[in-house]
């Protein structure tokens, strides 16, 4: 029986078995590429989506958890026309990917960090950037987070 | 084969010196090659890497993948600046895998580190290296080498010899002297007439001039485009989801496939009940191979269900014994047999340890089998169709793939088409020579009729590893009443010696490091900076040792053992930045260290406390980086950052262990990899020296660990000798 959900504001039919990872059904079943496989087990955060504006790691939710649901991936961050939002935009000012994959993710993680707290400080972004970047972007992720925030990093880090 | 290009990546010396400038135009059965895939009745080829269509476009046919550290923005920027190219019209494509884009230019820097005679590499004629490239299928990114050789000897050149093509064929079209003709923004410009030509309405004719190898090229006081902080050209793709990995391959009709592969390297596949798997739905085939199973999905979620309903087995390979416990036995078995495999170093060490009057000091290191982890599981797609094969995927060395999965698949290189995408990380982990998703791939798409992609788990990904070796070493040296080391010995066990690649550049007046080679059944592979990251732990925690056991400051003591040069510089220069020997609030200490790889010295402090469950914390790090010259400042300073960061990350907590032959560990829920909430504040500072260009995505990385482990024993007292530090240093 089909899922009935909406992503990115577009109701969708989810055909596939319920078990399946929603990670799964979005990238193969809708093509929907931005949101990455890293780990399976909620680890590192590659994955992450927002459901109902709460950020979750779609390899570890069953498609049939989300009937009804709305879900954003990073594909629908965006304008319609492709206008990048402001955050998107400081991590292209700040130069933070490095390889990329974790990116989608990372976005998505600063993105409802933001819509929650405006204004994070330091252990607010520690708290919520809980997803792993290999090439080590940390410094930068923080910092193009505090300037979309119009905040400062602590000065005694 | 293998074994050649392994030495390329170790490689780091020094290339030809003394400003030869090697040329990069391919001969010409390879220029007509690669015209032929590049080349339109509206754009025109010059030396394989480069186009310039007639509608003043320039498009750069890369040889290097670019695996996130820039490289491809730099490469434009080196070729940019010498061709005074119009940067608005000018972009970056990946060559095709085809041996006419073969790397001659690394070829021949790589050769050279190998033989260790520049001179006789240096005389070689350049359609020779063309040809050694071809046959070793060179189009490898690794060895820190894109900017340093392929950007500095190569796309400089090539720039150059086309710049005066152009204004030599505008010089005839106009009728006045080619000395009367300047370029600038993809124009031929005479100032006298006021005449301009465009660089797409010369291509034509120029494209048909012989470029000449003897050009000269740009004082660094006249760059417009290099050492500018250009922004990168791959960046805004990774932003909105669209950017295409190796991952993201979908083509019509296409299944997914994934793989369980024998526990125990060297295992190989005894026997697998296949009915599990082809009774979970979504299943449709299972397939083994030597020393693994595939099974074949609709999607993956099938596919990996399918995986874990078999019980395959497999036999050990005659490994079962292996652990990381035998190994370290085995190490120290090694050194006590005493006949090392390879010696460097000058003087009688033996003699200064007995000297009368010096204190012998003596520490035993120990590292782990480290894993690559980066954030995209192997994925290739693979499609064998009317005779001929294509495979998709991210690779560090696509012409090495594509002539591996031509091996695996029976087939001729003729008969492969390998399709280059994007890499989400790689660290050394995507060679082709150590990559058995590319051999699986193509033995798998020989067998079915439609795409196939095969997704590594990460449990498979973790435990199959390429691994950074593990390594011991028993580090013993002799101090004297002046203060000053009279003597070093360094004695390490593991498979490779890096001896050439990581200098000992310490004034000390014998010294003796003695590598005692040792392999087990794991592969080795290449990890971000290489054996650089062993000898840097043990000798920079070493030094800090002798420093403390002659009372001095670990800074002060360096000092006394380095003559004036660029690696006195870089430690005076992060000594002065970090505020070295400043005061720090409670519960902070600094650690100090340096590091020379791949012709770059960088210089790192990093202040750090302990988390009250003993593990440690660096809340600022320091890096001072000496690498020549800086091509992309904002791109270098994200390699130098992002290597630190996983510096740090593998001297915290990073370890594979084993266990009667098998790898431990399955996932980053015990892999443990650093977050964003234990990443300091990084301080990045480059010396322009004007050395010989050096690498910069590497040499970052092997002075975290060995700072950290400094700072602790600064801290508390502990001295960390085996990795990871974990929560040694606790109270």
């Amino acid at each position: 029986m089909a899922i009935v959900a909406k992503v990115n504001g577009k109701p969708v039919s989810f055909e596939a078995e319920p078990d399946t990872p929603l990670l799964w059904a979005i990238r193969e079943e809708l093509g929907m590429t931005g949101t990455k496989f890293g780990c399976g087990i909620a680890a590192c955060g590659a994955c992450s989506v927002h459901i109902d504006g709460e950020i979750t790691r779609s390899c570890s939710v069953p498609v049939s958890d989300v009937a009804g649901k709305s879900i954003t991936t990073i594909e629908g961050l965006a304008a319609a026309d492709g206008t990048l939002t402001a955050l998107q935009q400081a991590w292209i000012e700040h130069q933070v990917p490095q390889c990329g994959y974790c990116q989608s993710g990372q976005i998505m993680a600063a993105a409802a960090l933001l819509a929650k707290t405006p204004k994070p400080s330091d252990a607010d972004i520690d708290a919520a950037m809980t997803n792993i970047c290999r090439c080590g972007t940390y410094p930068r992720i923080r910092a193009a987070i505090h300037s979309v925030a119009g905040t400062s990093p602590a000065t005694a880090a | 084969m293998g074994m050649i290009r392994r030495t390329f990546l170790i490689g780091g010396a020094a290339l030809v010196g003394g400003g030869i400038f090697a040329v990069q135009y391919g001969d010409s059965s390879a220029r007509s090659q690669a015209g032929k895939l590049t080349d339109g009745k509206d754009g025109h080829n010059f030396g394989t890497w480069l186009r310039i269509g007639e509608d003043d476009t320039v498009t750069l046919y890369s040889p290097h993948t670019d695996i996130g550290q820039g490289s491809n923005t730099g490469l434009a920027q080196m070729l940019a600046e010498e061709l005074d190219a119009d940067w608005s019209k000018l972009s970056v494509v990946s060559a095709p895998a085809e041996s006419a884009f073969a790397n001659v230019v690394l070829g021949k820097g790589f050769l050279s580190e190998m033989s260790g005679y520049p001179g006789i590499i240096g005389a070689m004629p350049m359609s020779l290296l063309g040809m050694v490239a071809r046959q070793l299928n060179l189009q490898i990114t690794g060895g820190s080498s894109a900017l340093r050789f392929t950007g500095q000897q190569g796309l400089r050149v090539l720039g150059a010899g086309t710049r005066q093509a152009l204004i030599e064929t505008a010089a005839g079209r106009l009728g006045v002297p080619a000395g009367e003709l300047t370029t600038a923004d993809g124009k031929v410009l005479h100032a006298k007439s006021g005449k301009a030509l465009r660089y797409g309405e010369l291509a034509a004719e120029a494209a048909t001039r012989s470029l000449s190898a003897k050009v000269a090229l740009k004082d660094p006081k006249q760059f417009k485009h290099m050492g500018k902080s250009v922004p990168r050209f791959d960046i805004p793709a990774k932003v909105n989801g669209t950017a295409q990995y190796g991952m993201d391959v979908a083509k019509p009709g296409m299944r997914v496939a994934t793989v369980i592969a024998a526990p125990v390297r060297g295992g190989k596949l005894i026997s697998v009940d296949q009915k599990p798997a082809m009774a979970v739905a979504g299943v449709e085939k299972v397939i083994s191979l030597e020393s693994a199973v595939v099974v074949v999905a609709k999607g993956y979620w099938q596919a990996l269900k399918g995986a874990r309903a078999l019980a395959p087995k497999f036999s050990d390979g005659g490994h079962g014994l292996i652990s990381t416990a035998t190994i370290f036995a085995e190490q120290d078995k090694l050194r006590a047999e005493g006949k090392p495999t390879k010696t460097a170093g000058d003087g009688d060490v033996d003699t200064a340890l007995k000297a009368a009057g010096v204190k012998v000091i003596e520490a035993d290191y120990k590292m782990p089998f480290l894993h690559h982890a980066m954030m995209e599981p192997f994925a290739l797609t693979a499609h064998y169709k009317d005779g001929h094969l294509d495979v998709w995927g991210g690779m560090q060395d696509p012409l090495g793939a594509k002539a591996a999965a031509a091996s695996a698949a029976g087939l001729g290189a003729d008969k492969v088409t390998f399709h280059p995408m994007l890499i989400g990380g790689s660290f050394g982990r995507r060679l082709p020579m150590y990559m058995e998703i590319v051999d699986q791939v193509a033995r798998v798409a020989m067998q079915v009729p439609y795409p196939v992609k095969i997704i590594w788990s990460r449990e498979e990904e973790v435990s199959q590893g390429a691994y950074r070796p593990q390594s011991s070493a028993k580090l013993t040296a002799a101090l004297g009443g002046d203060g000053k080391i009279a003597a070093w010995r360094n004695d390490f066990a593991q498979p490779e010696d890096g001896l050439r690649e990581v200098p000992f550049f310490y004034d000390v007046p014998a010294v003796a490091r003695r590598h005692f080679k040792q392999v087990s059944n794991q592969t080795v592979g290449a990890w971000r900076s290489v054996n650089a990251t062993q000898h840097g732990f043990t000798t920079e925690s070493f030094m800090d040792e002798l420093a403390h056991a002659a009372g001095a400051d670990p800074v002060a003591f360096r000092l006394r053992h380095l003559k004036p040069g660029r690696h006195r510089t870089v430690l005076e220069e992060v000594a002065k930045r970090s505020g070295w020997g400043s005061p720090l609030e409670p519960g902070r200490a600094r650690g100090v260290a340096m590091v020379e790889c791949f012709n770059t010295i960088v210089g790192q402090v990093v202040e750090a406390s302990l988390a009250e469950d003993g593990t440690p914390k660096v809340h600022k790090a320091f890096a001072v980086v000496d690498c020549g010259t800086v091509v992309n400042p904002k791109a270098a300073e994200g390699q130098i950052l992002g290597g630190l960061v996983m510096g740090l990350s593998s001297g915290i907590g990073e370890a594979i262990t084993l266990e009667k032959g098998a790898v431990q560990q399955s996932n980053f829920s015990d892999y443990e990899v650093l977050k964003l909430a234990n990443a300091p504040v990084v301080d990045v500072h480059f010396i322009d020296s004007g050395a010989e260009m050096g690498g910069i995505g590497e040499p970052g990385l092997p002075p975290a660990t060995p700072a950290l482990a400094n700072a602790l024993f600064a801290l508390t007292g502990k001295r960390v000798r085996a990795l990871p530090i974990k929560d040694q240093a606790k109270a």
